[in-house]
């Protein structure tokens, strides 16, 4: 038998790696687009808001939430390309200030739609029998079974979708228009074409991350934006354009952002008493994502691992 | 740099400042008078900003956190003054000083660690300063957490309290004025003019033997405690704070109020602030959606009017 705190550690730690590697579905297209297109795409939290909404309406009309995450990866694939083919793909030679106010602009029209479609309440979703129960992993360790299944879900996802990257040809011309997007158009390749792949199979992505999320924190309006800002610190930290370099940099955001809220106001209270430690626990918690962000930063620029494209 | 004769500028600004409020004393309209002290106190933050992103080509996404600096100041002034009857706290010059340290400490800080990079990695990690600071003024318990605090006591100057429609539109004329008169001479002098060769040959600057990081770092620190100043302001405008101050729609909203003046045109965000908050005040009478109509505006602009709503007219071009 393990004592409680090392099971709760440890147990703190699963949901650490289960949000880190819902940062990674969310990132990982994020990165991809801004390595490989030049483009800074805020929106990218509302297709995860939009993937948590379509999975909780359809699973409450349909009553099956495998059905809901497939269609509402799908739809948000289908609405990434469409955002593509409509608008994004004029800014792609423009500056990146452009891109800022037409994603913007695309954040203020997505988050109202869902408004209106879905009202202001938000939305949850009930899972089935065999996801709504615990486990025991250890000896006095219950966890989640739909947490658990997530993580599973995700490492196979990240799995696949770096198969996808280093060994397939979309993935050889995706990782060649990383590093030289003007070489890959002059071996003639349709450089639209794999540009609007690769948004559309960013936004499924991050559909996908939204779908498992709304069991556990129910979809609502304006739900992407604290999001984009941590896929922002994974990008940062993971070096742009790197897919490697993001699952790192995300699973040790979702370590370090869980445990921190977790652990914070115990470690302040140590160092300045109870009292103060609860008042400001809270607040730095949320903070101590950033704190990491600056410390490397100022020590490597360019991310932990080297981005491909400059 | 402007169209019109440099001359003209200020006494046009002068005459326009001064119409206002007489417009408004004459006809009775007084929600004229406080929706164009509220343009006023954004635009001078907006000015700020365009001193960075207009005239340094720094897309910064954290400046409504040091609007928020300001705002939280007064706020916590008030409520110390009012619940430990602290009133020294209420201090307008005491304040002024506190918002004009707190914001360049910040600036100073959040610029030395962003301007180690530039564009994407620029617009992101600034953005992510602004979220720790709202992350801060959320979890800021005693000062209403995330539904903030109304704030019961204005700022006192020598006992001459900043409250009153026509006087905080005066002083809010006032700042706003002189915070451009502060861009154009910074503009025109030799910092101004590094900056923004900086930003169209960084390599040929640094030749001729100037810091371009140096220089942005002075630009970004202004430009904060300008935006510090225009919270200050805000705060005993609305009588009331909440991280929805720090949040970073509203540093969107700045950028789109520079945008759609015109970047680096010293006056633009007069006339940006002006479209964007006449708009946000009309659109819920059209329909309770609103944000659909001003999110259209905005892709719209990006796509057609990326040169601010003056080029529509002239289709004159943007000077980068």
């Amino acid at each position: 038998m393990l004592s409680s705190s090392l099971l709760l550690f440890i147990e703190q730690c699963m949901n650490g790696l289960q949000f880190g590697i819902m940062l990674f579905l969310i990132t990982a297209g994020l990165t991809l687009v801004v390595g490989i297109m030049n483009f800074v795409n805020l929106a990218q939290g509302s297709l995860f808001m939009l993937g948590a909404f379509v999975t909780a309406w359809v699973a409450a009309n349909s009553g099956n939430y495998y059905l809901a995450v497939l269609v509402a990866i799908a739809a948000v694939a289908l609405l990434g390309i469409l955002m593509e083919v409509l608008v994004v793909y004029r800014f792609y030679h423009r500056q990146h200030l452009d891109q800022v106010l037409a994603t913007f602009g695309i954040i203020l029209i997505l988050n109202e739609l869902a408004r209106i479609l879905w009202g202001a309440q938000g939305l949850s979703v009930t899972l089935p029998p065999e996801l709504n129960r615990s486990i025991e992993l250890l000896p006095g360790l219950t966890y989640p079974v739909f947490r658990f299944a997530f993580i599973i879900f995700g490492l196979t996802t990240a799995g696949l979708l770096y198969l996808l990257i280093s060994r397939t040809r979309v993935g050889m011309l995706i990782r060649a228009g990383a590093s030289d997007r003007d070489m890959v158009r002059g071996l003639g390749i349709n450089v639209n074409l794999l540009f609007a792949l690769v948004f559309g199979l960013g936004a499924a992505l991050a559909g996908l991350a939204g779908s498992l999320s709304v069991p556990i924190m129910s979809a609502s309006v304006g739900m992407g934006e604290p999001v984009l800002m941590l896929g922002f610190v994974v990008i940062v930290l993971g070096g742009i354009g790197s897919i490697r370099g993001a699952f790192w940099a995300a699973l040790l955001v979702g370590l370090v952002d869980t445990l921190g809220r977790s652990y914070a106001t115990t470690l302040l209270s140590l160092f300045l008493g109870s009292k103060a430690g609860a008042s400001l626990g809270p607040s730095l918690a949320g903070m101590v994502i950033y704190i990491l962000m600056a410390a490397v930063l100022a020590v490597r620029p360019e991310g932990l691992f080297k981005a491909k494209a400059s | 740099m402007t169209r019109f004769k440099p001359s003209l500028v200020p006494l046009g600004l002068l005459l326009l400042l001064s119409a206002i409020p007489l417009g408004a004393y004459i006809f009775d309209a007084v929600f004229a008078l406080t929706l164009a002290t509220r343009i006023l106190i954004l635009a001078t933050a907006a000015v700020g900003l365009n001193l960075v992103l207009g005239y340094g080509g720094m897309l910064s996404l954290c400046h409504s956190a040091f609007v928020g600096i300001g705002a939280y100041v007064v706020g916590i002034g008030a409520y110390h003054a009012t619940n430990d009857g602290l009133d020294w706290m209420t201090n307008g010059f005491i304040q002024i000083v506190a918002v004009l340290v707190f914001s360049t400490l910040t600036a100073a800080i959040i610029g030395v660690i962003s301007l180690r990079t530039r564009g994407i990695y620029f617009l992101m990690i600034t953005m992510a300063f602004g979220q720790t600071l709202y992350l801060a003024a959320v979890g800021a318990d005693l000062y209403g957490g995330d539904d903030g605090m109304t704030i019961y006591q204005p700022s006192v100057f020598a006992g001459f309290a900043l409250q009153g429609r026509y006087v905080l539109y005066i002083v809010a004329a006032i700042v706003f004025s002189l915070s451009v008169f502060i861009v154009d001479r910074l503009a025109r002098s030799r910092f101004g003019l590094v900056l923004q060769a900086a930003k169209m040959n960084e390599p040929r600057v640094r030749a001729l033997g100037y810091d371009p990081v140096r220089v942005r770092l002075v630009a970004f620190v202004i430009s904060g405690a300008m935006a510090g100043l225009a919270g200050f302001l805000l705060a005993n405008y609305t009588e009331f704070v909440s991280p929805a101050e720090f949040n970073w729609v509203r540093s969107g909203d700045l950028v789109i109020m520079v945008v759609l003046g015109g970047l680096g045109l010293n006056l633009g965000p007069l006339f940006g602030a002006a479209f964007l908050l006449v708009v946000e005040d009309l659109a819920p009478g059209i329909t309770t959606h609103w944000p659909i109509i001003v999110g259209l505006l905005v892709l719209l602009v990006a796509l057609f009017a990326p040169r601010g709503l003056g080029s529509l007219l002239t289709g004159e071009a943007r000077n980068d």
